[in-house]
């Protein structure tokens, strides 16, 4: 359990120095495992090869045309699918429209890896009654999960868990942590 | 003005620890309307000090109701320890409606015997006198039950200070690892026993009205499921684990149902299951969240959060043996945001979070009047839960990012922080009495 936590504290930190640096909530963790059940992903291979392509020398070679990244595109993070935590407002379980396409393209990428499976995490901010976050935390799921199905992916294929607002990724308790708790997150096992 | 000046000196004393914290809050505790009450420290022969000072904790009780004013220690005139040693007129000089005293005595065989008199200043009349045997263990429970008996005696209203208080804790380790540990306490905070841990959240504690058993939501194994655990025997059963949300359980006032939030079906909807047949019943069928059910006190209405109507707001609606009884009625008008209903013993008021300009508090709704008080004033106020007889209300704030429990009269006149030891706090629920 100690190394899920650090890896949340990382993650936080990843999130965090994100946002810090870009200005905006762009772009979430990549290649996060899910830890909390019992399932072991397999999605981190291929992220160092994709980092050595296109390299420039003082040899010639030949040109690389386009891009080469050969792992997978979970972890390309020119990938729309490596942006896997989306935000929400205040007691909305609305998917933001930037986000609908995003979604729309793990669900494609689901029903086209049929032996890959999510989890959808919903979350929300420390504010009010923890009950009613645990049911708010859901239906952001749930939403999410929605979008996954309209593009094919499969019911067995998308587990859906809210864990309210027990999970915070911020620890502050002001609008700069509640922004960055109010999320979906993707997390993803098995083998494409 | 005044309440103000308690609450503050209350917050300046939270901060400097229990035990002083309640000997200074007899100082300042001035709040208009309690009745004067004099708790002369009870006598004692040993050569070392008591294991309790029962005075103390009896005067600390009285207090937290809001009721009473006790005195200062300083401005007890005399130190008598038997009503024959009083002299009426110095306390009548001070204003002081009713005097306790008492001794304290190590018997031959180990236990200690704590006798004590409830005195009437004005006429000079005992009102109560008992004598109650304990072993040193429970000589604070022994403090509770003196606190009742001359609670009732003078309100006529049943005492609550022999009870409970079941919580939550969360303390993060060093390397960040939390672990979550639900506990029960006595209703002043101390005597914690913890009677369940996990690294995985907890929540939601309720208690059977028996007082002997707690239901709750835990996430040990990575998602929400809902437990039954007798707190004596530890015996703990696994009732609810379906796909979705198992959350929000509260026991019908007869013991036999529990009332519990499930998404099996779609969204967040309000079932109640039979406890001896697990047979389920959904009882609000909306495509809305419908969550945090409170069963009123006769058994045949719950209580609920709904934002069916845009914002989550409290709604009533009739349960019969197999499912609701009419149409929900919506409770609450005032604010965008009222949750995590409540319901008073005598089944007149709901206690909630209340929203109001940007801040959660906890407010009480008059149900025959319709109006809706605000208690508390500070930002992240939540899980209100009443005592049994209903005169306090027992809820989780903040305090420098912390969680901590306070507890308020139900008037709203009087604060006070219960001393818990270290790590955030949350969800308190007030147990049944203790018969």
């Amino acid at each position: 359990m100690s190394k899920s936590m650090n890896k949340f504290a990382v993650t936080a930190l990843v999130i965090w120095a994100a946002l810090s640096l870009a200005g905006c909530a762009g772009q979430g963790p990549w290649g996060k495992k899910y830890e909390s059940g019992a399932k072991q992903p397999g999605t981190e291979q291929g992220a160092q090869q994709g980092k050595g392509a296109g390299k420039e020398g003082e040899e010639r070679h030949g040109a690389e045309l386009g891009g080469t990244f050969k792992g997978s595109p979970l972890d390309n993070p020119d990938s729309p699918l490596s942006k896997r935590t989306f935000y929400f407002d205040f007691d909305s379980s609305q998917v933001k429209s930037a986000d609908r396409e995003i979604i729309a393209a793990h669900g494609r990428y689901l029903a086209d890896h049929p032996k890959l499976s999510v989890v959808v995490e919903g979350h929300t901010d420390e504010r009010g009654s923890r009950e009613y976050n645990m049911a708010l935390g859901q239906r952001r799921a749930e939403s999410v999960a929605q979008i996954l199905y309209l593009q094919g992916a499969a019911k067995k294929q998308v587990q859906v868990i809210s864990f309210g607002e027990e999970r915070p990724v911020a620890l502050g308790h002001d609008e700069a942590a509640w922004r960055l708790n109010r999320r979906v997150e993707l997390l993803y096992s098995g083998n494409e | 003005m005044k309440r103000l000046i308690v609450s503050c000196l209350l917050l300046m004393l939270a901060a400097v620890g229990p035990a002083r914290a309640e000997l200074t809050i007899q100082v300042t505790g001035y709040v208009k309307g309690a009745s004067p009450i004099a708790i002369v420290p009870f006598g004692w022969k040993g050569a070392k000090a008591p294991p309790q000072d029962l005075a103390a904790i009896i005067a600390a009780d009285l207090h937290r109701s809001g009721r009473f004013q006790p005195l200062a220690d300083k401005d007890l005139v005399a130190k008598p320890h038997q009503a024959s040693q009083v002299d009426y007129g110095d306390w009548r000089k001070l204003d002081v409606d009713n005097l306790v005293v008492g001794q304290l005595d190590r018997l031959a065989d180990g236990r200690y015997q704590a006798q004590f008199q409830l005195l009437d200043v004005a006429t000079g009349k005992q009102l109560a006198g008992y004598s109650i045997t304990s072993p040193a263990a429970n000589l604070r429970q022994t403090a509770h039950q003196i606190s009742d008996i001359i609670y009732q005696t003078l309100t006529g209203e049943r005492g609550a200070f022999d009870t409970h208080i079941a919580y939550v804790t969360v303390v993060r380790a060093n390397n960040g690892k939390p672990t979550y540990r639900l506990a029960v306490a006595d209703a002043d905070g101390h005597n914690e026993q913890v009677i369940y841990d996990s690294p995985q959240p907890i929540l939601s504690p309720a208690w059977s009205p028996d007082g002997r058993r707690l239901a709750y939501v835990s996430f040990a194994t990575g998602r929400p499921a809902i437990y039954i655990q007798n707190i004596v025997t530890q015996k703990t059963e696994k009732l609810a684990a379906y796909p979705g949300l198992n959350n929000a359980p509260a026991f019908s006032p007869d013991g036999k149902r529990l009332a519990l939030t499930l998404s099996k079906d779609g969204n967040a909807e309000i079932y109640v299951m039979d406890l001896a047949t697990k047979a389920l019943h959904r009882i609000t069928h909306s495509s809305a969240i419908d969550t945090e059910a409170a069963w009123m006190p006769d058994g045949k209405s719950l209580v609920f959060t709904s934002d069916r109507g845009g914002s989550p707001q409290l709604y009533q609606i009739g349960v019969g043996a197999d499912g609701p009884r009419g149409r929900a009625h919506r409770l609450t008008f005032d604010g965008n945001y009222n949750a995590r209903a409540t319901v008073s013993p005598d089944g007149k008021k709901v206690a909630m979070i209340h929203r109001t300009n940007g801040a959660f508090r906890i407010g009480v709704l008059d149900l025959a009047q319709g109006y809706l008080q605000v208690l508390t004033d500070s930002r992240m106020d939540e899980s209100p839960s009443f005592s049994p007889n209903g005169s306090m209300i027992i809820y989780a704030s903040q305090k420098g990012g912390r969680g901590v429990l306070q507890v308020v009269s139900v008037d709203g006149r009087v604060h006070q922080s219960l001393s818990l030891r270290g790590g955030g706090v949350r969800e308190p629920a007030w147990s049944p009495f203790k018969n």
